[in-house]
């Protein structure tokens, strides 16, 4: 906590051409600070870990105290006179109602204090919104209901989903530590790098949000935002989605892990040959076991949350897949179904196109697997071929 | 305007005609009397204010505790959805227009209401509209669960429960238009002989602000709704980035609406307030011109500042420091507001019966939601805490707290006028200490959840947020056991409570307490002469 006080002083030092009285507030505000600190810990900001975060930390502080001394001044004048100017003590109303010099002077002073605000406030505004010159830039796609990170000076994305297990959620299991804040593969970054984010949605509107590095950047389909993040040190910081985007709304954590350098190159070199790796060679034929077991995960991971993992669907909301005509009947209307999405009057439906984020295999697979689960067995094995072909 | 010499000559000098209006429910159909009128409005607000309040009780009782007990994830955003919809124009609006319906045309000395059939019909639309928004919860895909706000695209992939809520708002605006037209029409030109503009009571001028406000932003809102209605069904695509459209906009055309909403929502409660004060004070109001021109400058200002709801959406720098800086230049004839009262109780001869409680607690809680709205006017610290229990406490302190609180004064204060009989005063005080303690429970500790960087409309947390949930939750059950105190304190009141003198407020000094308690049917059928 000692970089608060230091940054309350540098907001001392912009405050000093204003009246002397309010430096006088300031200073009050100032010396209090580092005393109550401690004791504020758990009912303030969380621990700021970026230099932006740090300044709206101190910002906010800065502006309570403000706001606590006003508020005990003007509530102690009213129950002052609560106390001392009752019926039942025999005070006799006095019969004033207006002086024009009090009005005045009690218009301008919150004026002067707003100004003594909004200084620091645009200082802030503008170092935010300074995305110039960044070391590394990473895109990140909000999708229902997960978040995607690619690194696009390195050419490879990955989806990072909950991980936190369904029986925790709804069965009372008893919840681990970072409960709902937990994803199969994080966010990596390197510490004192300056990050730039490039924020866009494939669906609805999301919004990427993380406290402690001071971020918080809508995700809109059809536009990218920029915004930008510099951490002062290593650690793993959680963060979940902010703008209300559907059912898994509160499903949706933002985890980002922030290595040293020399971790970070590490981590880049193997995801890099991991993904080199995990590239399908497209020309192979699958059988029927292969596909059904890796499109559980696939399921599991992108069509669960709506269809449900039984199959059943949502009445009224999201359709069954067991018994489905869809899944039961021809597989390329399967197939284009799940390419392209649902479409009505022309709108996008909660069934959204999943050509760009899933694969061919990923494709086949999962098809595969809801055409030989719960009531369905077709015994048929779909092939990446046949994706492809349905493409276009 | 014909409707105004016939009822008035109805009534004229002929005492045995007030007993010829239609008995039993064909009255409360048919009615144009104001005061009937007035009753219906803020009996319907109450019973909205109790389904929203149920609404709110299955939210707070699914955040408990972590994990998902009691609802869906899906029905969950259908409550907050309807629990904000209900509240914003079922409970706090028609409650605000049954105060104006009742007091506005008996503090400027009118007869009654301008247009007494309009005001009929825009009475008779919000429970159809009532109707169709809580229906909405029985169609196939469930009630609107976008949030109030109600964003697209989210917005444009529900089911058909978006659609009767879009009807269902464009049938309450509509609503709300007839009743400002009425409300203004009748301030205009139904002043008694020597009433003049800047004579009016307080509450007078805040519904006329208030009013015109309602008139210039609820098209805008019908708007707003109707090109989403078209979006969803007809292939236009206003908010649909593919289609050349942009889902921004429909943030910007809202809040248009939204911001200037938020002060319709709590300009008549300044005026009810500033009411009550000097009449438990028994000094008249401190700076009247003053009050009045804060309550212009606010209404002019919250055209100006819609943006201070998105400065997550990622506007440039000059946008954001352009409404932050007319944002927190509100805070000045807020404050100055605030000062007032304070000097309207600085060396009076206080007594703090209910309504007095009410309009003390208004102004203490109503500042602290004032703060929070400065502390979030502040891009930079909006950033991290917009879309979070922060803004959700914020947002209670100045509707919950401040309008409502004010309402409850209100009702106090002129249930005595209204009905001929006094409440409970015991009750009273029990409905608000349990009232004021309960809401601090529920509601100060989500100021420390969205620091913390609790979501808001999430059905689930991080177990870091437990205990400040629990807490929440169960201040909100007191909270809403609460409000039965009040119902009962008014059924009490009104079947038999103790007669009420002609004024029974010592300080009071409005038109309405030279008229006789129970007020008669029909009142002011000659004006009276203000000197």
């Amino acid at each position: 906590m000692k970089r608060k006080g230091a940054m309350a002083k540098g907001t001392m030092t912009s405050a000093h051409p204003l009246p002397k009285t309010m430096a006088g507030t300031a200073a009050l505000v100032v010396a209090l600070v580092p005393a109550l600190a401690q004791a504020a810990k758990e009912y303030n900001l969380q621990a700021p870990v970026t230099p932006i975060a740090t300044q709206i930390f101190d910002l906010h502080v800065y502006i309570m105290w403000i706001c606590v001394v006003i508020f005990v001044g003007v509530f102690s004048v009213m129950f002052y006179s609560i106390f001392a100017h009752r019926k039942s003590k025999g005070h006799q109303a006095a019969q004033f109602h207006e002086n024009t010099l009090v009005e005045v002077v009690w218009t301008v002073i919150p004026f002067l204090i707003l100004v003594f605000m909004a200084v620091p406030a645009t200082r802030t505004i503008l170092a935010m919104k300074d995305t110039a010159v960044p070391d590394l830039t990473v895109k990140i796609t909000g999708s229902q209901w997960k978040w995607s990170y690619d690194y696009l000076d390195h050419g490879f994305g990955y989806y990072s989903n909950l991980k936190t297990p369904v029986a925790q959620i709804e069965e009372g299991e008893p919840k681990g530590e970072h409960y709902l804040l937990e994803v199969d593969e994080p966010m990596v970054v390197p510490a004192g790098k300056k990050i730039r984010l490039l924020i866009t949605s494939s669906d609805v509107i999301h919004a990427w949000f993380l406290p402690a590095a001071g971020v918080q950047q809508d995700a809109i389909p059809g536009f990218v935002r920029d915004d930008w993040m510099k951490f002062d040190k290593t650690g793993t910081f959680r963060g979940q989605c902010a703008k209300i985007c559907g059912k898994e709304h509160g499903y949706m954590p933002i985890v980002v892990e922030v290595k040293s350098a020399d971790d970070y190159a590490k981590w880049l070199a193997e995801h890099k040959k991991a993904a080199a790796a995990a590239a399908d060679d497209p020309n192979k034929t699958w059988d029927v076991k292969e596909l059904i077991a890796r499109g559980e995960k696939v399921y599991a991971a992108n069509c669960a949350s709506c269809h449900q993992p039984t199959g059943k669907g949502v009445a009224g909301a999201f359709p069954a897949l067991d018994g489905s005509k869809i899944v039961t009947g021809p597989k390329d209307d399967q197939i284009k179904t799940v390419l392209n999405g649902v479409v009505r009057n022309g709108q996008p439906t909660a069934m959204v196109a999943w050509k760009s984020t899933l694969s061919d295999i990923d494709i086949a697979a999962v098809i595969t697997y809801t055409r030989n689960s719960w009531s369905n067995h077709s015994g048929e094995a779909i092939q990446p071929a046949e994706v492809k072909a349905d493409r276009s | 305007m014909s409707s105004i010499p016939h009822d008035h000559a109805a009534g004229h000098g002929v005492d045995h005609e007030h007993a010829h209006h239609p008995g039993g429910i064909t009255r409360w159909i048919t009615t144009t009397n104001h005061k009937d009128i007035g009753t219906l409005y803020l009996w319907f607000s109450f019973i909205m204010f109790l389904v929203g309040g149920v609404m709110a009780l299955a939210i707070r009782a699914e955040l408990f505790q972590p994990g998902l007990q009691l609802v869906e994830p899906e029905f969950f955003n259908q409550l907050n959805t309807v629990h904000g919809l209900v509240m914003i124009f079922g409970a706090i609006m028609p409650a605000a227009v049954g105060f104006a319906n009742w007091q506005v045309p008996l503090m400027i000395g009118a007869p009654d209401m301008a247009f007494a059939r309009m005001n009929n019909w825009s009475f008779w639309l919000l429970p159809f509209a009532a109707v169709l928004l809580l229906s909405s919860f029985i169609v196939p895909g469930g009630a609107a669960s976008a949030g109030w706000t109600l964003y697209p695209p989210l917005s444009v992939q529900t089911g058909m429960g978006m659609d009767l809520t879009i009807f269902a708002v464009h049938i309450m605006g509509a609503s709300s238009i007839m009743g400002s037209i009425n409300i203004i029409t009748t301030i205009l030109n139904m002043r008694a002989p020597g009433m003049t503009m800047m004579k009016m009571p307080l509450f007078v001028w805040t519904w006329l602000i208030t009013a015109y406000l309602l008139i210039a932003v609820m098209p805008v809102l019908a708007g707003a709704v109707t090109m989403l209605l078209t979006d969803r069904h007809f292939g236009t695509s206003f908010f649909n980035a593919a289609g050349g459209g942009d889902p921004v906009l429909f943030q910007h055309i809202f809040w248009f609406f939204g911001h200037p909403e938020v002060y319709i929502m709590i300009l008549p409660s300044f005026g009810i307030v500033s009411t009550i004060i000097p009449a438990f004070a028994r000094k008249p109001l401190f700076g009247y011109a003053s009050m009045v021109y804060a309550t212009g400058s606010i209404a002019i200002l919250s055209f100006l500042v819609w943006a201070h709801h998105m400065f997550t959406v990622g506007m440039p720098a000059a946008g954001q420091v352009f409404f932050m800086y007319v944002t927190m230049l509100i805070a000045v004839p807020t404050a100055v507001k605030v000062f007032n009262w304070v000097a309207t109780m600085w060396k009076g001869s206080m007594t703090f019966e209910t309504p007095m409680l009410f309009a003390i607690g208004f102004i203490f809680m109503f500042t602290v939601g004032g703060f929070t709205g400065l502390v979030l006017s502040l891009v930079p610290v909006d950033i991290v805490l917009h879309d979070t229990y922060y803004v959700v406490a914020h947002f209670h302190y100045v509707l919950v707290a401040g309008s409502l609180f004010a309402f409850f004064g209100g009702i106090y204060y002129w249930l005595p006028k209204w009905s001929g009989r006094m409440y409970d005063e015991a009750l009273g005080k029990w409905h608000f200490w349990m009232t004021f303690v309960f809401f601090n429970i529920t509601f100060f500790p989500m100021h420390f959840l969205g620091l913390a960087g609790m979501p808001r409309r999430v059905p689930d947390y991080a177990t870091q947020f437990t205990d400040w949930n629990e807490v929440a939750s169960i201040g909100a059950f007191g909270f809403g056991l609460s409000q039965l105190i009040f119902l009962y304190a008014v059924l009490k009141a009104i079947r038999s409570g103790p007669p009420a003198p002609a004024r029974p407020w010592e300080g009071s000094d409005t038109l309405e307490w030279t008229l006789p308690s129970p007020l008669p049917y029909h009142t002011f059928e000659t004006p009276p002469r203000v000197s």
